[in-house]
């Protein structure tokens, strides 16, 4: 296990093509006043493509902030965020939800499927937003479902599938748009061990596959299957290390 | 996105929750429907009123005593009637029909039937009543003069007495005396709502008043002028001549509604058919405005309901708006699928409101055969679809606005 210290100069990036992700002084301020909350108090972090990284950090580090800041679902209060070279941070709504919609896949915490709709129509969604014709848009969700081994649950509705299953639907729903890049909000944070280790398994394999994934998790093992390891502290960056991934 | 995708997406939002669906569209449905029916029966109700009227007789005017016992001395009589028709104090007079009423019941072969209207009157009373024969003859002056006892059946009386036999010719009993028939008076209207004016028999005055009625004073007369522009001039004529003949002092009037009471009050009443017309519209229309405003509450206590329904669905759903905002719906195409739900509620529960009073209008209600109003119909379907529409759009527009975490985040 190697450990970088962040100071700007030294940046734990190992690719040397241009990076997915590249933020630079980014801060979050909540309320006014007495009641001013610092969230973020100046992250600048640089993701390559193809990485696998995970962000550690107490609960009131930050890390939920800057999850959603990076999933394009909240505006940073200063500093810039560059994803795929793009700056999102000056873009407004309609050209943000095409940058949510084409270039990010995001898997929640609470899975946050649609309800009553069947696991098939929820993958189809974020196609259906990106304007791809009905019959290839079920295809596609068809093979995402595949992919993550819920092909024969397709006509299932979030209530009749066990919550690793919901997560499962979910990480289909954020790969079928084959995104540059995947957030996941502690994926595994309502589920029990062998769910977890089925979520897991999936997000491995599609790290395998070559996509960029950014998750966030409060457990040490889920963190150690990733490749880079980020420690948030009080709205700081305060580790950031390369591992070898349990791989 | 396609306009047909999103609309195929609010289609799936208004399956979803077949229930609330279903309920918001009731909510809509009655209170188009109830708006419409009312309406429509009010309305229905003036036109009956309208038509009984104007069976009448539009040219005529009605003297009837308003003495009622001893106490006053009566003051209708064949004489005043017949004083009536003087060409030179009453010009615009063409027939004067004194009428003595009764309601015995006439038997015939063992079928009786009450009658609600005997009438003893002149010949000149189907000419100016309207009332043209549908079969024999009416009778004469001669008959009036030899007081022959013979009648002319409305088409209820004939109906009811004859059911498919030819009644002209036959014999029916009256309060012990027998009446020849001679004729059937064709049908009026069907449809006035209140009383049936077929149920009535027409006989010369001098037979009733000898067999049933007694040789007293007259209940009406009927004074037809000389056409329908003539009807004030006549009236004048008429209740100058009566206040004359029953020394009441000069300028005594006694026309339209009410007209009994108070100090030196004349002891009859005068109207016109015109005026009898005004007063039974203006109480139809306020019977049509009291209709329209309760069902105006209903579409009012439909409209919260549908407000309501709007606005629980969207709070509940702004967590769906977050979600699909988190996958990339631009707010516009959120906003045209919620809208688009709300239409479609709203115009098909509309719509069915419509189905519903166009169906319950062609049944008689309360005795009246309701008439839709198109405004009503226009007004109804407008006034829900609008607050279907704005309560359905504004909650979701606001949603649309959040930013995704915010609209993820909403309890």
């Amino acid at each position: 296990m190697t450990l970088y210290l962040v100071d700007g100069a030294h940046r734990a990036t190992e690719a040397p093509d241009r990076p997915v992700l590249d933020i630079r002084g980014l801060t979050k301020v909540y309320g006014q006043g007495e009641a001013t909350v610092h969230a973020l108090r100046g992250v600048s972090l640089s993701i390559a493509a193809g990485d696998y990284v995970a962000i550690m950090g107490s609960s009131g580090s930050g890390k939920s902030t800057l999850m959603n800041i990076l999933g394009c679902l909240d505006v940073p209060s200063a500093g810039t965020y560059r994803l795929d070279g793009v700056d999102v941070s000056r873009l407004d709504d309609a050209r943000l939800a095409l940058v949510r919609n084409r270039r990010i896949g995001f898997v929640f915490q609470s899975f946050n499927l649609i309800p009553r709709t069947s696991a098939v129509a929820n993958v189809e969604l974020p196609l259906a937003y990106a304007g791809v014709k009905p019959a290839e848009r079920r295809r596609r969700a068809l093979a995402a479902l595949d992919m993550v081994g819920l092909a024969g649950r397709a006509d299932h509705e979030p209530n009749q599938l066990s919550g690793g299953q919901q997560q499962r639907v979910a990480v289909a729903r954020a790969l079928v748009t084959e995104p540059a890049l995947i957030l996941a909000d502690e994926p595994t944070g309502n589920l029990d061990s062998r769910s977890t280790e089925e979520v897991l398994a999936i997000l491995d394999q599609l790290h395998a596959a070559g996509r960029t994934i950014v998750m966030i998790t409060h457990e040490t093992d889920v963190a150690a299957r990733a490749r880079r390891l980020v420690t948030l502290f009080d709205g700081r960056i305060t580790t950031d290390v390369r591992q070898g991934g349990a791989r | 996105m396609s306009l047909l995708e999103i609309l195929r997406f609010a289609g799936r939002g208004v399956t979803t929750n077949k229930l609330r669906s279903a309920l918001t569209m009731l909510g809509i449905l009655i209170g188009v429907a109830a708006v419409i029916l009312l309406v429509a029966v009010g309305n229905g109700s003036a036109q009956a009123v309208n038509r009984s009227i104007e069976a009448l007789g539009t040219n005529t005017i009605t003297v009837s005593s308003t003495a009622r016992g001893a106490t006053t001395p009566s003051a209708l009589t064949v004489d005043i009637a017949q004083s009536l028709r003087d060409s030179a104090l009453a010009p615009d007079v063409r027939a004067v029909s004194p009428v003595v009423s009764t309601a015995p019941t006439m038997t015939h072969a063992g079928t009786e039937h009450p009658v609600a209207q005997f009438l003893g009157t002149y010949p000149t009373y189907f000419g100016s009543s309207n009332s043209p024969l549908a079969a024999g003859a009416a009778f004469t002056d001669q008959d009036v003069a030899q007081s022959r006892r013979v009648v002319v059946l409305g088409r209820t009386v004939a109906t009811e007495l004859f059911a498919d036999t030819d009644p002209v010719g036959q014999q029916v009993t009256v309060g012990g005396a027998l009446f020849t028939v001679v004729g059937v008076l064709a049908e009026k209207s069907s449809a006035s709502g209140f009383s049936d004016p077929d149920d009535l028999a027409v006989a010369p005055l001098t037979a009733v008043q000898q067999a049933l009625t007694g040789y007293g004073p007259v209940n009406s007369i009927l004074v037809e002028a000389t056409g329908p522009d003539r009807v004030d001039a006549a009236q004048q004529q008429v209740t100058q001549i009566l206040n004359q003949r029953l020394r009441l002092p000069a300028g005594t009037t006694a026309t339209g509604r009410g007209g009994g009471g108070g100090a030196g009050a004349a002891p009859y009443r005068i109207q016109n058919a015109a005026q009898l017309l005004a007063t039974r519209t203006e109480t139809a229309q306020t019977f049509t405005v009291l209709l329209g405003t309760v069902a105006g509450i209903s579409l009012l206590v439909g409209g919260i309901g549908i407000t309501n329904i709007m606005l629980v669905t969207v709070t509940e759903r702004t967590r769906e708006i977050g979600i699909r905002k988190a996958l990339g719906a631009p707010r516009r195409t959120i906003l045209t699928q919620f809208l688009a739900e709300a239409t479609m509620l709203s115009v098909l529960g509309g719509g069915l409101g419509v189905a519903a009073a166009l169906i319950g209008s062609r049944f008689t209600i309360v005795g009246v055969q309701p008439v839709i109003v198109p405004s009503s119909v226009a007004l109804a379907l407008g006034v829900s679809v609008a607050i279907g529409l704005f309560f359905g759009s504004v909650p979701a527009s606001r949603a649309a606005g959040l930013r995704p975490i915010d609209a993820l985040r909403y309890e």
